[in-house]
């Protein structure tokens, strides 16, 4: 079972990463706007104006 | 926009330089209206940034200081087809701050209840095969490290209300849930020290987790109908004409001060409360006081906000501006209807000063019960706390909320915008409606009464002749044209009317001196809402009144059989009363009552046990929605009377009325049974923990078990949903992506 010794502190660091980047992104404001967000996606903001 | 508004009041200035205002936006339906605000306004030189929020329809904009002035930005969005007014955003700051928090901890809940769901699910497993101890153990200490610091910190909205529950002395739901996740933790560590094979970190987690996301999404739904509101009162665009040493600049209203000197034209709302300095005029005062007859003001009379001006030019010195604009004899009953009103004690709060001693009781007995049958300490102790675990309501803390959540969106689908959290529950309880007549059963603006009686063509012709003018009466026969482009070349002449000459006669209206007609007797009885029309030689008297809404009638009809005792209860004159009581089939009225006595009819139907909805509009009825069990105003009400209004409905019908009971009614009714598959739930689960059969497995079956089905019978409050263009979705324009986009 020694496995186990770095098989936890992975899991655990993982599940801290996300946790981490949940709160970022909720700090970066990109909860505010859930439906505008559904529909930015499709526009073509990032081309040249064609 | 005719002339140019001052919106300084709404910019905020930042620390870097740049200046910043959010505007509230009309008409935005799609992805492309996004794009096409966003690319616009990023063309205008000297604009940083603007950010279009989908959600609830708000603009930011960003740019340099000094390089743009807020008035272009309205204007260029109106060139493209938007309507958009600035917004002033301070008061939901703090509940945008709360739900970040909640979710912040919703977050913190669901990282620490899957982790330790992992370890857990190994250790179930391991007991029923080759798990060693020391494996065991080193999974619960880990399980401990995860749970502790979570739980402190995702538990905070719990115990703090838990906390400040009992320094009150009182019980509530909050209580035995802090309760039940402290003992679970401490009895897991106990258990875990000792090297036991039982910890119910899980459960305490899971339970956090579940109860945190019911109350998230009340919060939620809470934010999106006040920020719809918000847009709404902001889009009503209020302006002032200020005199600044004899210049007069149009500012927003929210940017009056005291002491301001304000003009105030023919056909306009009379901005803020004031004292009458020049200018004598006849006012319309029926949003204020009920009463729609006019009334003769000349200076040194004061005037009240909301107050319609008819006919002179006004200036006045503004009293008191903005929020604090009322009267002093409102103010005082306010105070004195909120000093009297009681605490409503919630379902979920009443259910739960029965349930905690209840439990808290079982466990005690289970505890001595086992020690009395010879269980020693240590079993009769963890038997009694994992009654307490399996007791902890989880399904009973989901069973009201979750219901609100939904209930809450069908009202808002159907035109009543919620704003208390506890509304749904006193509105379902009502047995009693009591109207005001002016502006809520009646449309808040008058209209043409006898549009029928006259000849469709020339009705045409004086309606778009009456485009023309502001005058409160020709805006009633305006409202009657089909064609909204007005008429080429009208003149208005203050006092008089409006003339033009169409289709090669000359078209008149106004007085009917000035039309050259004389009236009737019986028309000249009421000539203070009679409007005259000539065209060559074809003449028409309008008569203009205030007329019901279209479905108050039926709505009426509907509540009466719902088993509500509908009364009506006005300022206007007994005579106007009487003829709405008896269109609408209402035998019980009074008419020409003041706020205190509508106040004291209030306090007379509640000392005889009834519970009383109060629809009103007029700041006269400002104490009365304070004073009653559950308040209605319709939209148009005056500021001050909605912010005393439980809850708001909008459009032109008083459906929203009928719909606001009926979901309430179907909400509470959904409320009580899932209190009662709470309680089933607790009969099957209590006896098997008080036998001492509860594993940790079985603890987190059953309490996610009955929270997913308290829920799912929570979704039932919704009901049917309207489909896409039919008349109640129509009603939320500014929310709900629904029809095609310009």
């Amino acid at each position: 079972m020694d496995v186990l010794v770095f098989l936890v502190p992975v899991a655990l660091g993982l599940g801290l990463i996300g946790l981490a980047a949940f709160f970022w992104s909720l700090n970066n404001r990109q909860y505010e706007d859930l439906e505008g967000a559904s529909l930015r996606v499709l526009s073509d903001d990032d081309l040249p104006d064609a | 926009m005719a002339e140019a508004v001052d919106f300084s009041a709404f910019v905020t200035a930042r620390p870097d330089g740049a200046c910043e205002m959010q505007l509230a936006v009309e008409g935005v339906h799609c992805a492309g209206c996004m794009a096409k605000i966003e690319r616009t306004l990023g063309t205008m030189p000297g604009v940083t940034n603007a950010r279009l929020n989908f959600t609830n329809r708000r603009l930011t904009v960003d740019w340099r200081k000094g390089e743009v002035e807020p008035g272009a930005i309205v204007e260029k969005l109106e060139t493209i087809g938007y309507r958009a007014h600035p917004f002033a955003h301070a008061a939901e700051d703090e509940e945008a701050r709360q739900a970040a928090f909640l979710l912040r901890c919703l977050a913190v809940a669901g990282f620490a209840a899957m982790n330790i769901m992992l370890l857990s699910v190994s250790v179930w497993s391991g007991n029923f095969t080759d798990i060693t101890p020391e494996t065991r153990d080193f999974f619960h200490w880990l399980s401990a490290l995860i749970a502790l610091p979570a739980a402190a910190y995702a538990g905070q909205p719990f115990f703090r209300s838990a906390l400040n529950a009992l320094r009150h002395r009182s019980l509530n739901m909050d209580v035995p849930i802090s309760l039940g996740v402290l003992l679970a933790l401490g009895l897991s560590v106990f258990e875990t020290a000792i090297s036991a094979r039982h910890a119910y970190f899980d459960s305490a987690v899971m339970l956090l987790f579940f109860l945190l996301a019911g109350r998230y999404l009340d919060l939620l739904m809470r934010k999106k109908t006040r920020a719809l509101a918000g847009n709404i009162s902001a889009l009503k665009a209020e302006v002032a004409h200020r005199l600044e040493g004899g210049r007069v600049t149009t500012v927003p209203v929210v940017a009056l001060r005291p002491d301001d000197e304000i003009m105030v034209k023919p056909g306009e709302r009379v901005p803020a409360d004031g004292v009458l300095l020049a200018g004598t005029s006849e006012i319309d005062e029926s949003l204020v006081t009920g009463e729609t007859a006019l009334k003769r003001v000349q200076p040194g009379d004061a005037v009240y906000s909301g107050s319609m001006n008819f006919d002179g030019a006004l200036t006045l010195r503004v009293t008191a501006a903005g929020e604090r604009s009322l009267l002093g004899e409102v103010e005082r009953l306010l105070e004195v209807a909120n000093a009297r009103r009681s605490k409503y004690l919630r379902l979920a709060d009443r259910a739960a000063q029965l349930y905690a001693p209840m439990v808290h009781l079982t466990a005690a007995l289970t505890l001595f019960g086992w020690l009395a049958f010879g269980g020693g300490w240590h079993m009769s102790i963890v038997t009694a706390i994992t009654v307490l675990i399996i007791t902890c309501p989880c399904a009973l803390a989901l069973a009201v909320p979750a219901v609100q959540v939904v209930a809450t969106g069908a009202l808002f689908r159907s035109g009543v915008l919620l704003f208390s959290g506890d509304a749904v529950e006193r509105l379902a309880e009502a047995d009693t409606v009591v109207f005001d007549k002016t502006g809520t059963l009646t449309l808040p603006e008058p209209r043409l009464a006898n549009a029928r009686d006259i000849a469709p063509d020339l009705l045409e012709t004086a309606a778009r002749l009456a485009l023309a003018s502001r005058h409160p009466l020709a805006k009633a026969v305006a409202r009657e044209s089909q064609d909204k482009r007005p008429v080429a070349g009208a003149v208005e002449e203050p006092g008089s009317g409006v003339r033009a000459t169409i289709d090669g006669a000359e078209a008149r209206l106004g007085s009917p001196a000035f039309c050259g007609i004389d009236l009737s007797a019986a028309e000249q009885a009421e000539a203070n809402s009679v409007i005259a029309f000539r065209h060559g030689a074809r003449t028409a008297v309008f008569q203009v009144r205030q007329t019901l809404r279209s479905d108050a009638a039926s709505v009426i009809v509907a509540l009466q059989a719902k088993g509500l005792d509908v009364r009506i209860l006005s300022g206007d004159r007994n005579e106007a009363v009487a003829e709405v009581a008896a269109a609408l089939g209402v035998a019980d009225w009074r008419g020409g009552i003041k706020p205190a006595e509508k106040i004291a009819v209030l306090e007379e139907l509640k000392a005889g046990g009834r519970k009383v909805l109060m629809v009103g509009d007029g700041l006269n009825d400002a104490p009365a929605l304070a004073a009653a069990a559950v308040s209605l105003s319709p939209i148009t009400a005056a500021d001050l009377t909605q912010a005393q209004a439980d809850a708001v409905f909008l459009g032109e019908r008083l459906q929203p009325v009928l719909d606001g009971v009926e979901v309430a009614r179907r909400a509470r009714r959904l409320m009580q049974q899932n209190l009662w598959l709470a309680v089933i739930y607790n009969a099957i689960a209590v006896p098997i923990a008080i036998a001492g059969l509860v594993t940790p497995l079985i603890a987190a079956l059953a309490m996610s078990g009955s929270s997913i089905l308290v829920t799912l019978n929570a979704l039932r409050a919704g009901g049917r949903r309207p489909a896409p263009g039919e008349q109640a979705a129509q009603e939320v324009p500014a929310m709900l992506p629904i029809g095609a986009c310009h």
